[in-house]
């Protein structure tokens, strides 16, 4: 009996082991370089990007991983900047932010890059930010929209900026949306508590819908990497709303959105740009139809800039891309901007070129990077008809 | 009452899984004392198979490149499963064969590190960009894959309680295959041989019994319920990736703990337990202590019965 509970204790603790060792082990598998990039060399100017090209958000980084090649491609054809060419040197961060962590410390320290891109997600981008800082490399994250990446708490982080709107906006963009334009009283949330950005843009959406006098019927919670959505949508159904914002990624919702109405919920679902992949569309197979979410730039959008963009895209990657390829692209488009005026290539000259951003025409609106250091530009609201997304409204700032 | 019901059919539904999975974890641990943790991604890999397998027999999704063939059908689905169950099968044979085999009369800590290392080796092997493209595209990279659906699926409403065919199909195939284990072990001759194995794997030998092949067997079972347990997942919640066995097996190997380790019964009990004291907590209080919740339950009913449920505690001579 005794050594029985021995063994039992053993094994749990054996068990916790286990874990932890799966924790020590996996950042061998994130040190492989994904693309391999030559040294910086005294005509080159590398450039680091630190993105998620595995794990459940792998189509985010590989999205922005092919906005940036396409950006180093253009640059390199029209001379490089000070006649230096540019090459990229990317990590997988496998979507954890201890990665993004040690990825952005790695590219800084041993490659020393001039620019750092990325994170897509907030939590990877806010992992990487106190590093930028302290080695006064300037970051710019692509799409990460929740505030504190770019400021902690009062102060402005120096080195770091976006080329996005940030969740403030995201969420009163979408409670405008449903109060406003759908009229709708009633509405329940749905949100990835291991996510800051969801988290953000949930609180967010939550004040500016409560302002504008409607209700928050339940405000229910799920982890991402979660399969089982049943739970929270019986009980979001048992309050009847009117329309279920689910601010999470683009995997979750798919099976959210099928899970819903699979138990007979038939109202209109809600999301941000964390929606935006076409996997999307793979996994919900029409159960999303009727549903709407707010995005930085869609690829119906006429602009020849745009339409000129996605067609090198589509040659390029046989595909159309996403706003994670489009705002990759910008970020890259931003930095070289700033490195080709910036006085000369040393972190603090660049990030001071970034900040003066005035007026750059991104495919994903026109970027002027204010005193916080976001990009002050438009969202889209685009609604989801035949599991295909197509322009509703333009919301301007 | 409507709502309390619903939580019943989704816990069920989730319970399913945890059951036939911990059935694997069950019987390795009933007859070597090791816990398997490669058994999650024996899982993983179950429902790839079924992701390749229904490819083959044409069953895609409607936008897939070929275009679906003739579409699904039951003996499809059960091709598909079947063949799954097989390869599985298979790897559950090799890991045990040139992992753990090897390592058999080592300590015992050992063969728990060399499961480790295969967890892993399925997790990020699977995780490696296709290096075969033709004629299907292995291994299948990090990206999430969609699961075609190899039946369709009907709903049913009773009394405001959603159900569908899936639900009830899992359950059904859950049951049967807990008794026909149930039955192999308790009344065949190999279930016999499987149990002296499990009680003295030396004097079985000495008896003339082929330890070996037992245990190769033992794989093997394990391994196939993992997955029909992937593929019955799959189905109703059609999103596949190289990590996603990861949870599903601590989950799995609580559920087994739970039940008592190396009891059959026990283990889909447990699994059952388990899935509906998730859903409950998290319907019922806040979501997002739906595991602590759930895990907490584990250690209230390990301290009042440390065995398990339906485990039995026995006094080990020295």
């Amino acid at each position: 009996m005794r050594l029985f509970r021995a063994l039992a204790l053993t094994t749990l603790t054996l068990f916790a082991a286990a874990c932890e060792q799966k924790a020590a082990v996996a950042p061998t598998g994130a040190a492989a370089p994904a693309a391999a990039a030559p040294r910086p060399a005294g005509d080159t100017i590398l450039i680091g990007h630190v993105g998620s090209l595995t794990g459940s958000e792998a189509s985010f980084g590989n999205s922005t991983e092919n906005g940036i090649r396409l950006a180093i491609e253009e640059i390199n054809a029209k001379g490089g900047i000070k006649g230096k060419r540019v090459a990229a040197k990317t990590y997988d961060d496998q979507g954890k932010p201890e990665e993004a962590a040690v990825a952005a410390t790695r590219l800084i320290t041993q490659d020393k890059v001039t620019v750092l891109l990325g994170e897509v997600a907030s939590s990877r981008s806010l992992a990487m930010a106190p590093i930028a800082d302290a080695n006064q490399v300037p970051q710019i994250s692509p799409t990460s929209t929740n505030p504190r990446v770019t400021k902690d708490g009062d102060r402005v982080r120096p080195f770091v900026f976006r080329v996005c709107f940030i969740d403030p906006f995201q969420g009163t963009v979408m409670a405008k949306f449903a109060r406003e334009h759908l009229k709708l009283k009633r509405v329940a949330i749905l949100r990835d508590v291991g996510s800051d950005y969801s988290v953000g843009l949930a609180d967010y959406f939550k004040k500016k819908f409560e302002e504008l006098g409607g209700t928050i019927v339940n405000d229910q919670s799920f982890k991402s990497g979660d399969q089982d959505f049943k739970a929270q949508l019986t009980t979001i159904k048992g309050k009847s709303p009117e329309m279920i914002y689910i601010p999470g990624y683009y995997t979750e919702v798919a099976l959210a959105a099928r899970q819903a109405r699979e138990l007979g919920i038939k109202v209109p679902l809600g999301g941000g740009d964390g929606w935006d992949s076409a996997k999307l569309y793979e996994i919900a197979q029409g159960a999303l139809d009727g549903s709407f979410f707010s995005n930085h730039y869609t690829d119906e959008n006429p602009d020849p800039l745009i339409q000129n963009f996605v067609k090198r895209y589509r040659e390029k990657f046989k595909e159309t891309p996403d706003s994670m390829a489009a705002l990759g692209y910008d970020a890259a488009h931003v930095a070289f901007d700033a490195m080709a005026r910036a006085t000369d290539l040393s972190g603090p000259a660049v990030r001071d070129a970034i900040a003066a951003t005035k007026g750059f025409p991104g495919v994903g609106g026109t970027i002027t990077i204010d005193a916080d250091h976001n990009a002050v530009k438009s969202a889209v609201v685009l609604g989801i008809v035949k599991n295909k997304a197509k322009f509703v409204a333009s919301v301007d700032p | 009452m409507t709502e309390f019901l619903q939580h019943l059919v989704n816990g069920l539904s989730v319970g399913t899984i945890y059951a036939l999975v911990a059935l694997g974890y069950t019987m390795v641990y009933g007859v070597l004392k090791l816990i398997n943790f490669a058994h999650g991604d024996v899982y993983m890999v179950g429902a790839f198979a079924g992701y390749y397998l229904s490819d083959l027999v044409g069953v895609r999704p409607p936008w897939a490149d070929p275009p679906p063939g003739a579409g699904e059908t039951f003996f499809k689905a059960t091709v598909v499963t079947m063949g799954s169950m097989i390869i599985c099968g298979l790897l559950g044979y090799l890991i045990e064969r040139f992992a753990y085999r090897p390592l058999r009369h080592r300590a015992r800590l050992t063969a728990l590190i060399t499961a480790i290392g295969v967890s892993f080796l399925l997790e990020f092997g699977f995780q490696l960009s296709p290096l075969v493209r033709t004629p299907i595209e292995f291994p299948p990279g990090p990206s999430p894959r969609v699961f075609p659906a190899l039946l369709a699926r009907s709903g049913y409403e009773v009394f405001g309680v959603t159900l569908s065919n899936y639900d009830v199909i899992g359950l059904l195939v859950a049951v049967g295959l807990m008794l026909a284990l149930q039955w192999i072990v308790y009344r065949t001759r190999f279930g016999t041989a499987m149990r002296a194995v499990s009680f003295d794997p030396q004097v079985a030998g000495l008896m003339g019994i082929p330890v070996n092949r037992i245990i190769s067997w033992t794989f093997v079972l394990g391994s196939a319920l993992a997955a029909a347990a992937g593929i019955i997942n799959a189905v109703s919640r059609p999103r596949i990736e190289p990590l996603f066995g990861l949870m599903a097996g601590l989950k799995a190997f609580v559920a087994a703990v739970l039940g008592g380790i190396g009891s059959v019964p026990g283990a889909m009990v447990g699994g059952l337990v388990l899935g509906l004291a998730e859903e409950y907590v998290a319907g019922y209080t806040d979501s997002s202590y739906r595991d602590a919740i759930a895990f907490t339950v584990l250690i209230l009913v390990l301290l009042v019965r440390p065995a398990g449920l339906f485990g039995r505690l026995t006094v080990e001579k020295v």
